[in-house]
């Protein structure tokens, strides 16, 4: 029996087959971080594709006459700024007489259009008596066959635009009176029924007041508890029992505080439904679970001998704490927190027991307001089946991701200043 | 222990402070069909008067009803949509809890449509047809005196004259007035052209409900929610398959989705306003009247609602796709809402 030749040189078949393993193990490795990054990366860029067209608004621009005659009123709100509309389209338009023609052609303008006349107005009555050359908000199918979304072949009964409204806007795209605006009116409006109109700012401000409620509940009582249970309290039998409710209430499924919410505080305290105050209150209750348990491992993780040193030095109890184990613990309890706050700021379930899932057509004003919060604004929109929705709800979407990267990067950012002002525990 | 008294502080100043005796906005609930109406005259009404905007939830016609009736305090609804009558039930629901004085206003008519996407031939269906293919027991067509579970799996098996394609309808759930229209006016229609089911409606009543409003139950029927819009989206993905939904959902999605007809008729203005199209039904609103001296807003809503621009004949709402009511019964509306600004 010839025994293999063992040789320091070449490597042998058992030697290779091992590093064969290894060679494996890291391919598999490589590929499995290859796939799950370009996964997240093709759905962010898909929705990022989709979002573009939502950043942008295409406007008429039209001729309009503040004549005095259209303000007889004292109440600047009851003028038919339509009218005004109407007119200057005439005038750039001209030969429209039958009624439904004219309706085509209204209907080439956003309603929004009269708004903004309305809101310039009212904020500089001046102008009437004036001539103006306004940029005014064209309508939702005006808009997506500017940006390519309405396909002009599909035969004139079922096409959203007309033959005559065609012509037009080809007329007046030759006339270089149709431009695609930066869409502000998404950054600054409520939530709306026509796509062009719809604005994300009343959802992202519902959404800061109910974090800014989580925040101002949650932070004080979860650390503060941390900071008892961890600190001061007794180990016993009750203080065990409370320690597992606290990790147990971190598993309750959402949809329970929506209950919970809904039973106690909107239908025993009666506080007012859909607003920031309620949802703060409910989404702080699901958070505050999981301040504790993170600041407790944040304290815990401080080494004793700081505090015995302090105590040596007779620093009282609480000095102890309030000067050297909570600086240390720091960057641990707001990482916590702020992972929490992130988490509730994505959460829809219980809110939707609060009545959030709900038309708002205005900027909520404070925490009484009914309101409602980007990840259900994500939610209306995404079943809207009107033209130009698809697009608005890929646009929430990037800016709620915008709002996570942000929350994530100041985590990274704190850690990182506190660690370096407080090397305990490094 | 601080913070918990802190906290608790809190609470109690909280609903001191906030258990109101003024709303500031409106608050209203119910059908989906009626929702994305309201929703669009919340905004011109906010933009001219000024007010808050309303705070409009799309529940159904059912739960709609319920959170209506539950109470007359400002935690509870002020207007709630509905895309059918309220039931006596609901009315004795409603009176129990102290809600006494109820308006109903008819604010326009609304076509249930059997829409399937432009890739599929355009169907002309009985309403006997789709009884046939959508109820859970139908009479056996050999021994028609006994009801068997229903054996269809293609339209053409039905009828001849429909196309060669598997049946599979996205509906509303039982809680959508929607749905409970379509059971009274297509399936219990539908059912009663066979004599077993004519005379079972006549002898007992609610074994005849089982049977005509039973939806099928091995996925050939599907409850899509509450919400119109997730139907049209799915049809737009499955050329195969028809939904039932509100004829505006159908208006804003012609371009992708075209509606069968019942019984000869297509689904137009013409037709469901004279009611020639079988599945054609009236929309309203229930408002609270206790309510309007609690709730800022509440009249001038309402005014705006009925208004010519709104539900004129060439209103914003008959252009998103409501049926207007004729002239008489608008002005009933004006009348209603008179005396209430008048209070």
């Amino acid at each position: 029996m010839e025994r293999e030749k063992m040789s320091l040189l070449t490597p042998s078949t058992a030697l290779r087959r091992r590093y064969l393993h290894d060679r494996l193990f890291l391919l598999a490795g490589r590929l499995a971080a290859i796939a799950s990054f370009s996964t997240i990366g093709l759905i962010f860029l898909a929705i990022l594709y989709t979002s573009l067209p939502a950043f942008t608004q295409s406007c008429i621009k039209l001729p309009i006459h503040f004549e005095e005659t259209a303000f007889s009123d004292e109440n600047l709100a009851l003028a038919d700024y339509d009218m005004l509309v109407a007119q200057a389209l005439a005038r750039i338009i001209p030969g429209v007489t039958d009624p439904g023609e004219k309706e085509d052609l209204m209907g080439m303008m956003s309603p929004g259009a009269a708004w903004r006349l309305q809101q310039m107005v009212g904020s500089n009555p001046k102008r009437i008596g004036t001539v103006e050359q306004l940029w005014l908000p064209a309508s939702a199918d005006i808009d997506m066959l500017r940006k390519g979304k309405l396909d002009r072949t599909t035969p004139e009964q079922r096409r959203r635009l007309s033959k005559r409204q065609l012509k037009w806007y080809d007329q007046l795209n030759a006339e270089g009176r149709i431009k695609r605006h930066f869409n502000r009116v998404f950054f600054t409006a409520p939530n709306s029924t026509e796509a062009e109109l719809a604005g994300i700012y009343g959802a992202v401000k519902g959404s800061l007041l109910t974090m800014f409620i989580t925040l101002v509940l949650s932070f004080p009582l979860g650390a503060g508890t941390a900071i008892y249970l961890q600190e001061f309290a007794p180990r016993n039998r009750l203080t065990t029992t409370i320690t597992v409710t606290i990790n147990n209430l971190a598993a309750v499924p959402p949809i329970l505080y929506g209950l919970l919410g809904l039973a106690v505080f909107i239908n025993f305290f009666h506080l007012p439904r859909a607003t920031p105050l309620v949802a703060g209150m409910v989404l702080s209750l699901m958070t505050f679970p999981s301040i504790i348990m993170a600041s407790r491992n944040a304290l815990a993780a401080v080494p004793r001998s700081v505090c015995d040193a302090a105590l040596a030095l007779g620093a009282s109890r609480m000095q102890s704490i309030t000067h050297h184990i909570l600086p240390a613990a720091m960057p641990g309890i707001l990482t916590g927190t702020l992972l929490g706050l992130a988490q509730a700021f994505g959460e829809c379930a219980p809110l939707l027991m609060l009545g959030m899932v709900a038309f708002v057509g205005n900027i909520p004003a404070g925490i009484t307001d009914p309101a409602t919060v980007l990840p259900m604004q994500i939610y209306l929109w995404a079943d809207n089946s009107g033209q130009g929705f698809p697009e608005k709800t890929a646009a929430a979407i990037v800016i709620m991701m915008l709002f996570l990267v942000i929350v994530n990067t100041m985590v990274l950012w704190l850690r990182r200043k506190f660690e370096n002002s407080h090397p305990h525990t490094s | 222990m601080k913070n918990f008294i802190l906290f608790l502080a809190l609470l109690v100043s909280a609903t001191s402070c906030f258990a109101q005796s003024q709303r500031r906005n409106i608050s209203i609930v119910g059908s989906s069909t009626v929702y994305p109406f309201a929703a669009l005259v919340g905004e011109y009404f906010t933009r001219t008067t000024g007010n808050l905007s309303p705070h409009i939830e799309s529940t159904g016609s059912g739960s709609g009803f319920k959170r209506f009736c539950a109470g007359s305090g400002l935690q509870y609804p002020d207007i709630t949509n509905a895309s059918r009558l309220m039931t006596s039930e609901e009315r004795a629901t409603c009176l129990a809890n102290g809600v006494t004085q109820i308006i109903r206003m008819k604010i326009g008519r609304d076509g249930i449509v059997l829409a399937t996407s432009r890739a599929m031939p355009k169907l002309n269906l009985t309403l006997q047809d789709i009884y046939l293919a959508l109820a859970m027991q139908i009479p056996d067509p050999e021994k028609p005196q006994r009801l068997i579970a229903n054996p269809y799996s293609r339209w053409q098996q039905i009828n001849s004259a429909l196309p060669n394609v598997a049946i599979h309808v996205y509906g509303p759930p039982p809680t959508s007035g929607t749905r409970d229209a379509f059971d009274s006016l297509v399936m219990e229609k539908g059912a009663t052209t066979f004599p077993l089911l004519r005379k079972m409606k006549k002898e007992n009543p609610a074994a005849f409900k089982q049977a005509a409003n039973r939806m099928r139950e091995d996925g050939r029927w599907i409850d899509a929610g509450e919400n119109d819009s997730i139907i049209v989206q799915k049809l737009k993905t499955n050329p195969n398959a028809c939904g039932i939904f509100g004829f505006s959902f159908l208006k804003q999605n012609e371009e992708n989705l075209q509606a069968a007809a019942l019984n000869g008729y297509f689904p137009d203005s013409a037709n469901i306003a004279d009611g020639k199209y079988p599945a054609s039904r009236s929309l309203f609103l229930y408002v609270k009247k206790q309510n309007s001296s609690m709730v800022s807003g509440l009249p001038a809503y309402l005014k705006e609602f009925i208004s010519q621009r709104a539900s004129g004949n060439r209103g914003y709402l008959v252009r998103r796709g409501m049926i207007p009511i004729p002239d008489r019964e608008q002005r009933r509306n004006s009348e209603i809402v008179k005396s209430m600004q008048s209070k």
